[in-house]
């Protein structure tokens, strides 16, 4: 508490002295929430999420002082309590982040909170997504450091955050990269452009556990490599930690690894880019004990195409940290204007193809099951591909332009989702789904614009078919309104609707947003990370700002 | 009570500094071009001329009708007000390899930058993306604005115009 205190004087004395300038943001997002017989969304079923406050309020500021070679800034952030779907750690009131920050001669230095990403954050990321509750902030001590041109250093040490409060591993780090083009005159003309990085990791935890004899520091290494000629581009970063027992791999001693691959090609008017990755007992957290999203150090991405459409969002792929491998390809054309095919204004095309699979896992040997406890767990073929599937999707988008007025996008998506594998439902098996949707957005008159969408979901498992229609009336630049339904269909259970009714204002960074009606329950994620929300019916209000 | 003290004092420093008008010191922070090399933020430059920052992320739709609106008609404003449009895919590992074949699919004229981590997102307090600003001559942000509606890049274009 001394600390923030003294802290905080300390930046507004230089407030008082330099010329420098405050800013700052701020979101609250309001929520009353009403009895829904059809969904059973009430008081007495207690399953059913329906929360006794009945009126919950999640908010946040950010305060931001900026001068030329200093900044410091702090969050206040509240839950009154946390919205339903929020993990449940967000209740209460606080100042959950804080820094300052200054640089000199190529040193920077942050005290206090801060994000960081080394490479592609597989063997380290703290990031925040305030809409779903994520934050593994550090909270210690990061020093920059780039000794001459193309050079970069970085080196972290802290504690992580876990939502009010913080874990008790202790992270370590270091980082540094080098643009082998910039830093080495002789190749600043050379055609291809090579970016080489290594990262070193550590964290420590106290070994207080009766069974096992567990590492108290966990180490991980990485290396990546960056390569670009012309139209190509080529990144690969491979990760390797040592043996991490952890309540998420089940207490096994296995050494975990990733890589990560990705090649493009690319030109005006076209696009093609193929990314791979196999990932191996690679949950990396800063408490052993923790697990959803919680403490985690590094990032996986989930390799598969995020969707914006309601009903594509349904299905939603969440990386399996234990172990994955999969590829993804991704191509995106625009067929020239003029042509046969583009039409007077071009027609774009974006076709998207990936798969996950398991990883090969055998056992050990006859006496030893895999993933038992204590035990080195299993031993894995690194380019064998495992038998079972967990997900797999292709998707094409068609967008042209019809004429000044109107223009029409339709989409066609077909997924397979493993509900046994992937965190989220409770249904068990592959979900076969097939989606198509038609967009129409035109312009009716200078500012104002309208926008439909169709989208309908073809499943026979878990809840059936969905159908879905979306009307939104925009006058720029400071209204919306929108109306939707959703319908649910073909299933045992009883048929649902879920219609919503929104509006907005929108003045310079200040937006307003009411709505009214009903949530399918459902994941819902933004970025990376996704959370499980329940079926709910209310009024919700969100305001956000920034000055 | 020590709480208590503390706000006071970062409220009337605020008040303090609110008195001076437009952010005049452009965040520094680290990003990265397409083909991964470092480039600060502080180092954007246009000849004197206006610079437009738009956020974008190869999965925000109306990002990308923001950033389509504005390259169609993009020519001409140029021509008329020598404008610079940089365009920052806040994309991280899951889609950052996609954001070149992406912005060039889609035929986008504009420098393009990746904000991995978010970090001058969070340095310029932007909520949710779209989220656009415009800088005059001295890179002192002077509009900006969240979200975007069909028509919206009308009211910056006037925005520009008055620099």
């Amino acid at each position: 508490m001394n600390k923030i205190f003294s802290f905080l004087i300390l930046c507004s004395s230089f407030v008082y002295a330099q010329n420098g300038n405050l800013s700052g943001n701020f979101q609250s997002d309001f929520q009353l929430y009403l009895e829904d017989e059809a969904l059973g969304f009430n008081l007495e079923n207690p399953g059913s999420g329906f929360p006794n406050e009945r009126f919950l309020s999640n908010g946040f500021a950010n305060i931001m002082y900026n001068s030329t070679n200093f900044s410091a800034g702090m969050r206040y952030e509240s839950y009154q309590n946390g919205l339903l779907g929020y993990p449940s750690g967000y209740q209460g009131e606080g100042i959950t982040y804080r820094y300052a920050q200054f640089s000199n001669y190529g040193l920077d230095v942050t005290v206090g909170n801060f994000y960081e990403q080394f490479g592609s954050g597989m063997i380290l990321r703290a990031y925040e997504e305030r809409n779903l509750g994520y934050d593994n902030a550090f909270d210690g001590i990061r020093l920059k450091y780039s000794p001459s041109k193309g050079i970069y250093l970085k080196s972290v040490v802290g504690r992580q955050r876990l939502f009010f409060d913080k874990g008790t591993g202790i992270v370590r780090a270091v980082d540094g990269e080098i643009s082998l083009n910039e830093a080495l005159a002789g190749l600043s003309q050379a055609k291809t452009q090579i970016i080489l990085g290594a990262s070193f990791v550590s964290k420590f935890q106290s070994d207080l556990n009766p069974s096992y004899n567990l590492p108290e520091n966990v180490g991980s290494w990485a290396s990546r490599m960056n390569l670009n000629r012309g139209r190509w581009s080529l990144n690969s970063e491979y990760v390797h930690k040592y043996n991490d027992p952890s309540a998420v791999n089940n207490y096994i001693f296995k050494t975990g690894n990733a890589l990560l691959m990705s090649g493009s090609y690319s030109k005006r008017g076209f696009g093609f880019s193929l990314d791979a990755k196999r990932i191996d007992n690679m949950d990396y957290r800063s408490e052993r004990d923790q697990n959803l999203q919680n403490l985690m150090i590094n990032y996986l991405p989930s390799l598969t195409k995020q969707h914006a459409y309601a009903l594509a969002t349904i299905y939603p792929y969440g990386t399996i940290t234990t172990g994955e491998m999969g590829l993804q390809a991704e191509l995106n054309y625009k067929i020239k204007k003029g042509s046969k095919l583009g039409g007077k204004y071009g027609t774009g095309i974006l076709a998207n193809f990936s798969n996950v699979y398991a990883i090969d896992k055998q056992q050990l040997n006859d006496s030893t099951q895999i993933d038992e406890s204590g035990t080195l767990g299993y031993t894995s073929e690194f380019f064998k591909v495992g038998e079972e599937k967990y997900f797999q999707e292709f998707s094409l988008e068609i967008s042209r332009k019809i004429n000044k007025k109107l223009k029409l996008i339709g989409t066609y998506i077909n997924t397979e989702y493993n509900s046994s594998v992937i965190v989220g439902y409770k249904w068990n098996g592959m979900i076969y789904s097939e989606i198509v949707v038609l967009e129409a957005q035109y312009k009716i008159k200078a500012k104002h614009s309208i926008r439909t969408e169709l989208q309908h979901l073809k499943t026979k498992q878990h809840e059936g078919n969905w159908v879905m229609g979306l009307v939104e009336y925009t006058i720029s630049p400071h209204y919306f309104f929108a109306v939707q339904n959703l319908y649910n269909y073909g299933n045992k259970y009883e048929k649902l609707t879920y219609p919503t009714l929104s509006a907005g204002y929108n003045k310079g960074t200040s937006r307003f947003a009411l709505s009214y009606g009903k949530q399918r329950a459902g994941i819902f994620c933004v970025g990376g990370v996704c959370r499980n929300v329940p079926a709910s019916n209310g009024l919700s209000l969100n305001i956000t700002s920034s000055f | 009570m020590k709480k208590i003290i503390l706000f006071i004092a970062v409220v009337t420093s605020s008040l303090c500094t609110m008195a001076q008008d437009k952010m005049n010191t452009f965040p520094s922070v680290n990003l990265k071009t397409v083909e991964g090399k470092t480039i600060n933020s502080s180092t954007f430059e246009n000849d004197g001329n206006p610079i437009v920052i738009s956020f974008w992320a190869t999965w925000c739709k109306p990002c990308a009708k923001e950033l389509d609106a504005i390259s169609e008609i993009y020519d001409d404003w140029q021509d008329e007000t020598g404008v610079k449009v940089i365009a920052i895919s806040i994309d991280d590992a899951r889609n950052s390899a996609k954001v070149a074949p992406y912005a060039n699919g889609k035929d986008w004229p504009f420098d393009i930058y990746l904000d991995a981590n978010s970090d001058l997102k969070r340095a310029l307090n932007v909520n949710a993306i779209p989220h656009t600003f415009l800088l005059n001559a001295k890179k002192e942000i002077v509009w900006q604005h969240t979200s975007y509606f069909d028509g919206d890049e009308e009211e910056l274009f006037e925005e520009i115009k008055k620099l």
